[in-house]
């Protein structure tokens, strides 16, 4: 096990071989400091952007294929473009980073606040705007003094605030922080959130944050991730940011591989060209399974995604195929869990996260995934009944109508269903609970059954149980009609 | 308990000066309450009220869907247990069962002694490290039993000073120096910036603001 | 009512529905669209007269936009060129089904007990489209059952369904967000501060629009079932606005009202005066039957007969000997009926059915006339010279705060102290009492530089900018402070017809059917129709008396002087509702004879000689004419107690012993005769189209030039003096509100309101109690600081227990100053 390539002072982070793109710096114990950031090249970029007109650095992000790391991976540069001619208009930075298995803009945020700044301030300036809302998650401390400490020094060296630079460009960025509450990482939630709000999301349409976002006014919402890519492709250009990653993905992007692997760690990795297998076994990165174990499942994306298994391992991390696979890389995080993980208990566990930061809006999220956690506590707990397995997907598909999507698997008889699932309600949080059930019970049905209890018949035999019932039923009122 | 100190409506005041409307800063104010009692008094959430111009309804509305703010008073410490699925997989709720015996408490509950406030969180983002915790937000990492015990003693004892009583988030704020400022204004009433018109390429220019 | 429905084109947006091409209008709500052609989607969250949210889901259909079908929120779905909508589909009615069965999962079904039973949306939605059974087995939420929200409201929370209908009533459309989601997920509940209750002037609306029985009104509650309930449409009549409403009785007695959706006026809304003081009909201490009082205090009861002899001796003293106070409670029909004996068969002018507290009748007869909507069109300008409307006009409240909120109306205030409207003012014209005559000169005269009023030149160049540009003006106008002369909001309204000459006018006066008993004729100088035209009465009439007549005030002062020998109360009570308390209780002290017609025995009631009982709201037919002009149904539902009676039939009656009798002894006649008699008055047939729309407006075609003279200068103010500011509250001692009992609590105690500037110019200090001192005498009342109170003025209601501010009121002063110091301990005075 090679646990001396940790970085002490970046917890989790591991210094692996490959392009260093947003961690250029974390190796220095000062990395968050001014001094660090201007001695390696901090603020540079942005000196060079203020040079030219703002339209012509929005294309360049374009250009750059730029895609967005908080979890949808649509093009920021396309984003941007979606802003009517209408102003006042802002910049939100999601830094409200809380996907179960998520965690590198943390890491951005204590590690490198000048880099994220930077970014902000070009895109800040590309999009003609000049006030900028940094919305840090809650419960990160540390990320929040590092950036307060961060923006005092970025202030007071004229790199935001007025007349950035010497130059007639005056741009705020404004620390802002949550209070816990995962539903405020969806970008309306977020916006409702820094309105003061409840952080319940909003309908889109009408309420795309393009158009009608903070205050009802033009806002782009933006992953803390993304915009620190900014000083970098400014810095080197699109045609030296492209030459890594894959066509469709350029670039890197941070992951996070936890739960039963050897290395477990924030791997800065090219996008769409490696594999899981690749990842999870590789030297390179997570060096192989805890104690030789048998690989039993994997979340690719967070816990809003949909369990891949052995079969799915050796595709590319490339969105579109993870997509079509089933499944999505989302937020980049990544959760391994071997042959010892016991599905029902680990079902629970995602479902109970989904349940408890519902934010209530819509019926079917707010009651269903109650229900849910409800019925597999009750499973787990020993007092599940045969016909608990096929309510739980009648209600999730009343929270996500529709076939679920899932991942193929040829001893269970699974064909793939492509990403992402329809709903019934307003944000994917509700749908994401049934993402656990659905990958769990498909593929091992057999495991919440054991735990319902050998004397309770199957599934077959309770469906057709069920039917004689029925039957009972319909043959009583037609003997008193 | 009560409500805002003269120098926390000073810095109330120069938080909602930041943002286009007041109720912007409700979040920060509510943090501001919580640094000075601990939790968020039901007098600290009136008075915000007055401040941003909203009833108190519509400040217990927000402040009661963040778990962050406690609105009874909770221990100096609150220990904050991850069991989501990275820490599930490593033994966190191993480790908060070990925890609520050591304490003597359940989750949710708080030591007589009123040092401690125990709870079982949602993911943390420090998964790679599973198990682990936050004391009063600040991390540790990949704890076994002694570990928390020898936490526990410590913070008892006084030995942790990096450990600020709850409530207390960030020990460094942002500053922004009068004179540094851009500038704030009424969403109703700003426009494009004044660079950004004069930088546009002259046959786009009308873009620049309406 | 659905006045609209059907009557507009439909235009624009071709669309599919469940195979049907049908058009939408453009922009219209896939929901309404799908309801205009006749499917109704099942909704709980979205109501028409809301912002929608999409949250509770059960909207959803499956609508393709040319990507394939997908389930949409039919609720937040403008209509598109060329969707196709199928809300039959087994998508549509899956989702649905799903809905439901969550919202049922922790719901109590506890239909049996519970108020909305037989009434409720989630019911009706479970019959129709529910799965019929509940596959739910775990613990439903346990909440505290009901619990009070307000003195008026209960709240249920196991019953709640959180749609949001009731918070973003109290939010958007009240303003008063009192009420509000607290907690998160599935344990989120609606809910108070503690301590601060519910308390809005529109609480009862929330329990009109939940869509379950999770909000109850307490004095409804557990009194009716739904299929025990009768109805008839009909007014509110508790104030001016003319909402339109449902009355619903059980067993003869009056239970519940409901808002009725009415464009022009109220949009379904109410105020809790318009919708709970039906309990007034229902109260024990009605005057029943005729009562003479011949000596002392104690009455008689008496047959209709010898009251009516009674009557009838007093009425035929000389005519300018006899006055007639009141009318605003009375149905048009009665007005005119009364208008009829008193001038045209007694033949007296001295008629007044305002309380000297209105204006002059010639403003609001004779200015030009907006309607609400006219006065709240988008994009408009609205002028509030008036009381806060929403202690005096609420739901006119509610249609001038969403014009300003969300319809883009600029308002430009002009009032001696802050409304509650005034933070959503463009421009704040505060001022000083006896000075908004010459404010608006100022504006008129292009004087913009200088200090008039306490108005400085920066708001008087903003708000002549406003007002004189491109957008139109409309003006509410009423008495905002009675302790000032009604003279200087006439001289208001002059210099405004010099600014804005097309501005149209809204009277913000707020008794019941004053505007109608203006229209005619309780007033005097004026015949119905709001004619002068002696001519055109002579003939329907037996007697057109010299419009010679005196206004409430002159009535008083020659009462008081001995000059009045009879004295009509038609529902008056000046005793208690007269500005000037000392000259209300000489006039009717010195009057020979006091012949009241009322529902109550009043202060003034009490004082009568004769006291004839009056049917009221609830029981009487007729037609209500709201501050537009806007003629509505009044209709009856239950039977008056005992003896009463209408109004219109008492006149009748009496002009019969007088002789010659009215010409008419049903409604239909007493309707025909001023159909024909008041030029372009409409006939009425309240059973007939009439009442299916809005209701007909009556614009007499006046169009008369006012004449306003120099805007009069007010005296100096007094070194040390404040002035003083009296204006009125929703909740007072009116006999209304006191004969309710669910609203009767609600009365606050007087307090001077002082602004901050004079409460530390007085170093009032920790002080509670203030000392008033004004003429000779003094007064300790309590005071609390009010920064919508301008410097140097004081703020203080009218009609409130623990001071009765008409003591520092007189008759015919141009404004009121009083002296205010600190109590001193001990004092006793006052």
């Amino acid at each position: 096990m090679a646990t001396n390539d940790y970085v002490s002072h970046a917890p989790g982070y591991v210094d692996n071989e490959g392009p260093k793109i947003v961690t250029s710096r974390f190796l220095h114990d000062d990395s968050h400091t001014l001094a660090r950031s201007e001695a390696t090249g901090g603020y540079s970029a942005l000196r060079a952007v203020l040079q030219t007109p703002p339209p012509e650095a929005a294309d360049l992000v374009k250009e750059a294929v730029l895609l967005g790391r908080g979890g949808a991976g649509f093009p920021a540069g396309i984003k941007w473009g979606f802003m009517p001619p209408v102003w006042p208009r802002y910049l939100v930075v999601n830094g409200d980073e809380s996907e179960p298995g998520t965690y590198k803009d943390r890491l951005l945020m204590e590690r490198d606040p000048h880099q994220l700044i930077e970014g902000c301030i070009i895109a800040c300036y590309a999009l003609g705007l000049n006030q900028c809302f940094l919305y840090v998650r809650g419960e990160m401390a540390l990320a929040q003094e590092r950036i307060a400490a961060a923006l005092n020094e970025a202030y007071e060296a004229s790199y935001v605030g007025k007349n950035i630079m010497g130059t007639d460009v005056s741009i705020d960025v404004v620390l802002h922080w949550g209070a816990g509450a995962y539903i405020v990482g969806e970008e309306t939630a977020l916006i409702e959130s820094l309105e003061g709000n409840r952080g319940m999301p909003r309908l889109k349409p009408p309420f795309f944050p393009a158009a009608k976002g903070l205050y009802l006014k033009p806002t782009i919402v933006n992953n803390v991730e993304t915009l620190a890519n900014l000083p970098w492709i400014f810095a080197n250009g699109t045609e030296a940011y492209k030459q890594y990653g894959s066509e469709r993905s350029p670039g890197t992007r941070m992951l996070a591989v936890s739960g039963h692997v050897n290395r477990p760690g924030v791997y800065e990795v090219e996008q769409g060209v490696v594999t899981f297998r690749e990842l999870f076994y590789g030297d390179n990165y997570c060096q192989g399974i805890r104690d030789g174990n048998e690989l039993k499942m994997f979340i690719p994306g967070g816990g809003s995604a949909p369990w891949f298994f052995p079969e799915q391992l050796d595709l590319p991390m490339e969105a579109a195929d993870v997509g079509a696979a089933g499944s999505m890389l989302g937020s980049g995080a990544l959760v391994v869990m071997d042959e010892t993980t016991d599905a029902v208990k680990a079902c629970l566990r995602v479902v109970r996260f989904f349940a408890r930061e519902s934010c209530g809006k819509c019926t079917p999220c707010r009651e269903g995934t109650t229900w849910e956690e409800q019925i597999l506590q009750r499973i787990l707990d020993g007092h599940g009944r045969p016909e608990d397995l096929d309510l739980l997907e009648d209600i999730g598909s009343q929270i996500s109508p529709g076939d679920y999507p899932k991942a193929a698997h040829e001893e269970a008889g699974l064909t793939a269903v492509p990403f992402p699932p329809k709903q019934t309600t307003i944000c994917p949080l509700g749908p994401s609970s049934v993402a656990p059930i659905t990958s769990a019970l498909r593929r091992f049905r057999h495991e919440f059954e054991a735990k319902i209890g050998s004397a309770t018949p199957s599934p077959t035999e309770s469906r057709a149980a069920d039917e004689t019932s029925i039957d009972v039923d319909e043959a009583a009122e037609e003997v008193s009609a | 308990m009560s409500r805002l100190t003269t120098a926390n409506v000073l810095l109330a005041r120069e938080i909602i000066s930041r943002y286009p409307r007041p109720k912007s800063a409700l979040i920060p104010l509510l943090h501001l309450a919580q640094e000075q009692d601990g939790y968020v008094a039901d007098d600290a959430m009136e008075h915000i009220a007055e401040l941003i111009g909203v009833t108190a309804a519509e400040v217990l509305g927000t402040c009661s869907f963040y778990e962050m703010f406690k609105r009874h008073p909770v221990g100096r410490y609150m220990i904050n247990i991850c069991t989501n699925i990275s820490c599930q997989l490593n033994g966190g709720e191993e480790l908060l069962h070990h925890a609520e015996e050591t304490l003597g408490i359940r989750s949710g509950g708080t030591t007589d002694d009123g040092m401690f406030t125990l709870e079982d969180v949602e993911c943390i983002a420090a998964c790679t490290e599973a198990p682990c915790l936050q004391v009063n937000y600040r991390y540790e990492y990949r704890l076994d039993n002694d570990d928390f015990d020898r936490m526990v003693d410590d913070l008892r004892a006084g030995n942790r000073a990096d450990v600020p009583p709850h409530g207390t988030l960030a020990r460094v704020r942002q500053n922004i120096d009068e004179d540094r400022l851009a500038g704030v204004e009424r969403p109703e009433l700003a426009g494009a910036p004044a660079w950004y018109s004069s930088r546009l390429p002259s046959d786009d220019g009308d873009g620049g603001g309406n | 009512m659905t006045a609209t429905e059907g009557t507009e084109a439909v235009t624009g947006v071709p669309f599919t529905l469940n195979g049907t091409d049908l058009e939408a209008n453009e922009g219209e709500l896939l929901i309404d669209a799908a309801e205009r052609n006749g499917v109704h989607i099942p909704r709980f969250c979205y109501h028409n007269r809301m912002k929608p949210v999409g949250m509770c889901r059960m909207c959803l259909v499956e609508v393709d936009t040319g990507r394939g079908p997908a389930l949409q929120p039919s609720c937040m779905l403008p209509v598109t060129p060329e969707m196709k909508v199928e809300t039959e589909s087994e998508a549509t009615k899956e989702a649905q089904d799903g809905v439901l069965e969550f919202l049922l999962a922790n719901h109590p079904l506890d239909c049996p007990v519970c108020d909305k039973g037989g009434e409720c949306p989630l019911q009706d939605n479970a019959y129709a489209f529910g799965p019929g059974e509940s596959r739910f087995v775990e613990e439903k939420r346990h909440y505290e059952k009901p619990i009070p929200i307000s003195d008026l409201v209960h709240l249920d929370r196991e019953r709640c369904i959180l749609c949001d209908r009731c918070t973003r009533f109290a939010s958007e459309v009240a303003g008063d967000p009192l009420i509000h989601f607290i907690g998160r997920g599935s344990h989120t509940e609606v809910n108070t501060f503690p301590e601060h209750p519910f308390s809005s002037y529109f609480s009862g609306n929330t329990v009109q629009i939940c869509p379950v029985g999770a909000l109850t009104a307490a004095p409804y509650r557990f009194k009716a079932r739904p299929w025990d309930l009768e109805a008839v449409e009909s007014t509110a009549t508790v104030d001016a606005s003319g909402a339109r409403i449902l009355v619903q009785s059980t067993r003869n007695e009056l239970v519940r009202i409901i808002g009725v959706d009415s464009d022009a006026v109220n949009w379904s809304w109410l105020s809790d005066k318009e919708r709970f003081s039906y309990e007034a009909t229902n109260s024990d201490l009605r005057v029943t039957e005729p009562e003479v009082r011949d000596e002392g205090l104690t009455f008689r009861t008496v047959r209709w007969n010898e009251a009516a002899k009674t009557a009838v001796t007093a009425l035929s003293a000389p005519p300018e000997r006899v006055a007639v106070l009141g009318g605003a409670r009375l149905t048009l029909e009665s007005q005119y009926a009364w208008s009829k004996l008193i001038k045209g068969v007694v033949g007296t002018d001295n008629v007044d059915a305002q309380m000297g507290d209105g204006l002059p009748a010639a403003l609001s007869l004779g200015l030009p006339r907006a309607t609400i909507d006219e006065v709240c069109r988008p994009g408009g300008v609205i002028v509030l010279m008036a009381p806060d409307p929403k202690e005096e006009l609420p739901t006119l409240y509610l249609r001038l705060r969403h014009a300003i909120v969300e319809d883009g109306a600029t308002l430009v205030e002009i009032t001696p102290r802050d409304t509650s409207l005034s933070d959503l003012a463009a421009v704040r014209l505060r001022c000083t009492p006896g000075t908004v005559g010459q404010v608006l000169a100022a504006i008129a005269d292009e004087r913009l530089d200088d200090t008039v009023g306490g108005v400085d030149g920066f708001q008087l160049r903003r708000a002549r900018t406003i007002l004189t540009g491109a957008k139109p003006v409309s003006v509410v106008y009423g008495r905002p402070n009675l302790a000032e002369s009604g003279r200087y909001v006439a001289d208001a309204v002059g210099g405004m017809q010099r600014i804005a000459p097309d501005a149209t006018y809204l009277p913000a006066l707020r008794r019941g059917n004053v505007n109608g008993a203006l229209e005619m004729g309780l007033t005097p100088g004026f015949l119905p129709g709001g004619s002068r035209d002696k001519a055109s009465f002579e003939e329907a009439w037996p007697t057109v008396p010299d419009f010679d007549g005196k206004e409430t005030d002159g009535i008083l002062k020659a009462a008081a002087a001995g000059e009045i020998d009879t004295l009509v109360l038609l529902g008056a009570d000046p005793v208690d509702d007269y500005p000037d308390a000392e000259l209300a209780r000489q006039a009717l002290e010195a009057v020979r004879t006091i012949i009241a017609v009322d529902c109550f025995r009043t202060a003034s009631s009490s004082l009568a000689h004769v006291l004839l009982p009056a049917a009221m709201f609830g029981e009487v037919d007729g037609t209500f004419c709201n501050l537009e002009g806007r003629l509505s149904p009044i209709r009856a539902k239950v039977t008056a107690p005992g003896l009463a009676r209408p109004d219109w039939m008492i006149a009748a009656d009496l002009a019969a012993a007088i002789g010659p009798d009215l010409g008419f002894d049903s409604l239909e006649q007493l309707r025909s005769e001023m159909a024909s008699t008041i030029e372009g008055f409409p006939e009425i047939d309240w059973e007939g189209e009439l009442a299916l729309a809005d209701g007909p407006l009556i614009r007499l075609g006046r169009n008369w030039d006012l004449e306003f003279g120099q805007a009069a200068s007010a005296p100096a103010p007094s070194s040390s003096g404040l002035r003083l500011v009296v204006d009125r509250k929703l909740w007072d001692q009116g006999t209304m509100v006191q004969r309710s009992p669910s609203l009767a609590g609600l009365v606050q105690s007087a307090e001077l309101r002082l602004s901050p500037t004079d409460v530390q110019l007085l170093n009032l200090g920790d002080a509670q109690w203030v000392t008033v001192e004004h003429g000779d005498e003094s007064f300790d009342l309590p005071f609390t600081v009010d920064a919508g109170v301008a410097a140097r003025t004081a703020w203080l209601p009218m009609g409130l227990p623990g001071f009765d501010v008409r003591q520092l009121l007189a008759t015919g002063r141009s404004v009121t100053n009083i002296e205010v110091r600190a109590a001193e301990e001990g004092d006793t005075d006052g």
